[in-house]
């Protein structure tokens, strides 16, 4: 199994030189929202193992809101964040970047701090790499090559029905499908299908997420005794903000609404970038912090291929502390609307998103960090979209294609490759074609 | 969270407009007047006189009504302030034209704006007046209801009339069977989690100044009290304040002209000219047959808040038909309402519950893929136009001049975005719906190819023990000619919006 990676480069921009750069990124575009996938600069579409990559100006209006707490708002650079989820090991992706498009992203990188004619790019792009934190990943061994070589099996079989559909009248459900599979074994003997084999695991991944399994919950063991000691303190106090932190309701004003939602449903697929100011307090932060940790063993170790929760419609999410520990992103990949997406996030995943985000400032009411929050849907929503910042080039490697989509696809597969397969379950693969 | 802490406040009908409770059947004459203010001052006056029509029950019956619903720039227009109008939902304020509006309802193609009949650029409507009168009635009811100041006050966009196909639309098919029913007394005690269907819907859904399925108050205008207000009624959640929204709600029209030779001719092609397989073709792309028979059986179990005399045609779900063998994911009426609960199993402990949660619930390929509907109801209010064409009739070649026909699609809602237009996008218009590919509504669906996807005009039927039956290539038989989107204000705000 080919896991997944990802990678993410922060730089601060060079103030004189943002216009420039918005117009470099622009020039990728050739609608806002639309990436000219072959667009000379960086062209996405080269690149074999990338899913998803972004070029986001994280130019986050909500940085005044710490003085809701009277605090003196901190200034921040503004940063240029590249980032993106791809097959296997940064390492190398990083090395067909600098191969691919090393013009391009010099002229990127170079409206960038500490960006010189002269200087080495991967070794700078390695120096301002933010990991992050957390990262979820919808099916992990799902690599872009079996996602197309799947895709075109289930583009194979739909044009063999629509055309043959009435051959295969009152058969078994049974027969059906060694005859599909007859179909698919010829088509991949003629060369017009591909079916790759899973790659060998990288055994230094094993053994770092065998080693993570291990030592998280030991190191959480050993730190039990004091945890147990400070944990009702924490809480209390805990319990005791969540009460009394302010909680504005701010609007969006319609021109960042409208550039964001210009900027959507181009494809089946939108991405979601956002970012906001945590809580002031080093409670809020040990706690971000604690939840980041929870989240990150359970998108490694324990949640279910195809969902996050009972949501089944996000490709990839990151969470990062952006440039420090005062703020925090979030970026995702998720099929639909904004409205679906926030709709799942308030009716299907509400807890989940509100154990980290009610640590932001502005965020609306929890009940214990799991409850309410988000169920305050106006003001949730408001505050989503108000911490959402344009993404300004957004390419994914599988357009019209939703995580559900990739899920039939490896079903129909699954189920051609199986050696014995009982009536009961030809009919249930028979209901994906 | 909704059930701790309510507060309740009776609602007033004598100041609701009537069409919220009632869709006023036996008025089977009706207009719609999309009208822009010529005259401020002459407006405002006519609508003061305007008899608008509350939702009082009577009896007998009135044989007329009148209602009224204005556009963000007829507030305007009437002189309605900025900061006023910043209290009102962003969907209303900025219209449905906006681009990236159409792009989310499919108003694209032979549905893009620049081919309306109205609310096209440049002529959007300040004021949607909608007649309604028992048909001997109609044209004294309209000629006395205009009077003499009418023309002086508006200038008329368009006037839409309706005819009355007895309860079918255009295609021939039952319509509005099934409504939401408001839970006008809020008896309800909302749940966290609503494990089973119900079609009783919270007042808030429909009517703004009222908690919601949230057990929320949906944004309006709230005003600081002064006299020119002093009518008005007080906000429940911040009784310092004025309710401009209260007992007002969104209402949304949309134009939507149908083919109905064409839905026929391809019906009858892809079942070889035989007519009954026509029909069940139809009846699977609906969802219901012509009669308004639901595919899948009435169950036993009583659904709240089903009307007794519905129970035949409602009363039921899609629990029973988990593969969609009888009722097909893609059909009309299983997009528009999926008949879900917030949870994907019913009668659960809390230890299965979350176990659900957190992902470790069911596995098969369609589980649990929709939203829960409660959150996306309507109340539908639409009529038909033009003339009856039976299935027969539209196989035969058309006169060299036909008169269009269609639907003046009207719906209420609190929350234009998370109801109706959620509705639109991500459940008609959307090709991703349910776990479905390549098809969007079979009969609503514009047809137009997304990026990656060129093909959206498919149908597929699931059959038990079998491939599921395709039909590939449906045309696009529903194209939008208009719309916009109107606040339907309560009579104490009519008469604020009126006032001199």
């Amino acid at each position: 199994m080919t896991p997944q990676g990802n990678f993410m480069i922060l730089a601060p921009i060079v103030s004189s030189r943002e216009a420039e750069l918005r117009g470099l990124l622009d020039s990728m575009n050739e609608a806002p929202g639309s990436v000219n996938p072959n667009n000379p600069l960086v062209p996405f579409a080269q690149f074999d193992t990338l899913h998803f990559a972004r070029f986001v100006i994280l130019d986050d209006k909500t940085v005044g809101d710490l003085r809701i707490y009277g605090l003196p708002v901190r200034t921040h650079p503004l940063y240029l964040a590249f980032l993106g989820d791809i097959d296997g090991e940064q390492e190398a992706f990083l090395n067909e970047l600098v191969r691919r498009a090393s013009d391009g992203l010099r002229a990127i990188f170079s409206c960038c701090h500490g960006f010189a004619s002269n200087t080495d790019l991967m070794a700078w792009m390695k120096l301002l790499r933010s990991p992050a934190s957390a990262v979820y990943v919808n099916t992990r061994g799902r690599t872009v090559r079996r996602i197309r070589e799947e895709a075109a099996l289930e583009d194979a079989i739909e044009s063999h029905l629509a055309s043959q559909a009435s051959s295969f009248e009152g058969l078994p459900a049974r027969e059906i499908h060694a005859q599909l599979k007859r179909f698919v074994e010829a088509e991949k003997s003629a060369g017009r299908l591909t079916l790759s084999d899973e790659g060998a695991t990288p055994p230094g991944w094993l053994l770092r997420k065998m080693l993570h399994l291990i030592c998280m919950p030991l190191l959480v063991l050993l730190a039990s005794p004091l945890l147990i000691l400070i944990a009702p303190f924490c809480l209390f106090q805990l319990r005791r903000l969540e009460k009394t932190d302010p909680e504005p309701y701010i609007v969006v004003d319609d021109g960042h609404f409208e550039t964001l939602a210009e900027a959507e449903d181009h494809d089946v697929t939108n991405p979601y970038s956002a970012l906001g100011s945590l809580k002031p307090g080093l409670l809020r932060l040990l706690t971000l912090r604690g939840v980041l940790l929870v989240i990150d063993y359970a998108t490694r170790h324990i949640i279910k291929p195809g969902r996050l929760g009972r949501v089944r419609t996000i490709h990839f999410a990151h969470w990062v502390l952006i440039g420090g520990t005062e703020r925090l992103g979030f970026f995702s990949n998720y099929d639909g609307g904004n409205e679906s997406y926030m709709d799942d996030f308030i009716n299907k995943l509400g807890f989940g998103l509100n154990v980290f985000t009610s640590n932001g400032i502005g965020y609306p009411r929890t009940d214990w960090l799991l409850r309410g929050g988000s169920a305050d849907e106006r003001r949730f929503k408001e505050f989503q979209r108000r911490h959402t910042v344009l993404t300004q080039v957004w390419y994914k490697a599988y357009p019209g294609l939703t995580a559900v989509d990739l899920d039939r696809n490896t079903r129909i597969r699954r189920g051609l490759e199986s050696s014995s397969i009982s009536e009961q379950e030809a009919c249930e693969w028979l209901a994906l074609l | 969270m909704a059930g701790t802490a309510m507060t309740y406040s009776m609602v007033d009908y004598a100041d609701v407009q009537g069409l919220v409770r009632f869709g006023y059947g036996r008025m089977t004459s009706a207009s719609y007047a999309l009208v822009r203010v010529k005259n401020v001052a002459a407006a405002k006056a006519w609508l003061r006189a305007a008899p608008v029509t509350n939702a009082v029950e009577k009896s007998p019956p009135p044989t007329t009504a009148l209602q009224i619903a204005f556009t963000a720039p007829g507030l305007t227009n009437l002189g309605l302030p900025k900061s006023v109008m910043e209290g009102f939902s962003r969907e209303f304020r900025t219209g449905m034209s906006k681009k990236f509006r159409a792009r989310l309802l499919g108003d694209v193609g032979r549905n893009a704006r620049k081919h309306w009949d109205w609310s096209g650029p440049g002529s959007e409507a300040h004021l949607l007046v909608m007649f309604f009168a028992e048909h001997e009635h109609f044209d004294s009811f309209v000629q006395s209801t205009k009077g003499n100041t009418w023309s002086d006050a508006f200038e008329e966009v368009i006037w839409l009339d309706t005819s009355d196909l007895d309860g079918d639309e255009p295609f021939g098919f039952a319509d509005g069977i099934s409504q939401p029913q408001i839970d006008w007394e809020q008896q309800l005690e909302r749940p966290h989690t609503q494990l089973e269907y119900t079609n009783i819907a919270a007042l808030g859904e429909f009517l703004l100044g009222y908690r919601n399925e949230y057990g929320k108050f949906t944004d309006r205008p709230l005003l600081d009290p002064d006299p020119a207000n002093a009518e008005l009624l007080p906000a429940v959640d911040a009784p310092a304040k004025k309710d401009l929204g209260r007992n007002g709600t969104y209402l949304v029209m949309r134009q939507l002209k149908q083919d109905v030779r064409e839905f026929w001719k391809f019906l009858y092609e892809q079942a070889d000219g035989n007519l009954a397989e026509a029909n069940q073709l139809g009846a699977k792309m609906v969802g219901r047959t012509r009669a308004g028979d639901p595919l899948v059986p009435i169950q036993a179990e009583s659904i709240p808040g089903t009307e007794p005399r519905t129970v035949k045609q409602n009363q039921f779900t899609y629990e029973a038909d988990p593969a969609g063998a009888r009722c097909p994911f893609g059909a009309h009426i299983r997009r528009a309402n999926p008949r879900n609960s917030d949870f994907p199993e019913r009668r659960i402990g809390a230890l299965r519950k979350l176990i659900i949660i957190l992902g470790f619930g069911p596995k098969g390929f369609y589980d649990d893929l929709t939203s829960s509907v409660r959150f996306h109801r309507i109340l539908r209010r639409g009529r038909e136009y033009g003339s009856e064409l039976s299935p027969e009739q539209a196989l035969q070649p058309p006169p060299a001049e036909e008169l269009p026909r269609g639907l003046h699609f009207i719906c209420l809602n609190a929350n234009i975005s998370r109801q109706f237009e959620f509705l639109q996008n991500a459940w008609i218009a959307s090709t991703k719906f349910a776990g479905l590919t390549g098809e969007s509504d079979p009969v609503l669906g514009n047809r137009k190819p997304i990026p990656g996807c060129p093909v959206t005009g498919n149908f597929k039927m699931p059959n038990d023990g079998t491939l599921p039956r395709r039909v590939s290539g449906l045309p696009q038989f529903v194209i939008v000619k208009g719309g916009a989107y109107f606040f339907l204000p309560s009579l104490r705000a009519l008469r604020y919006f009126a006032g001199a």
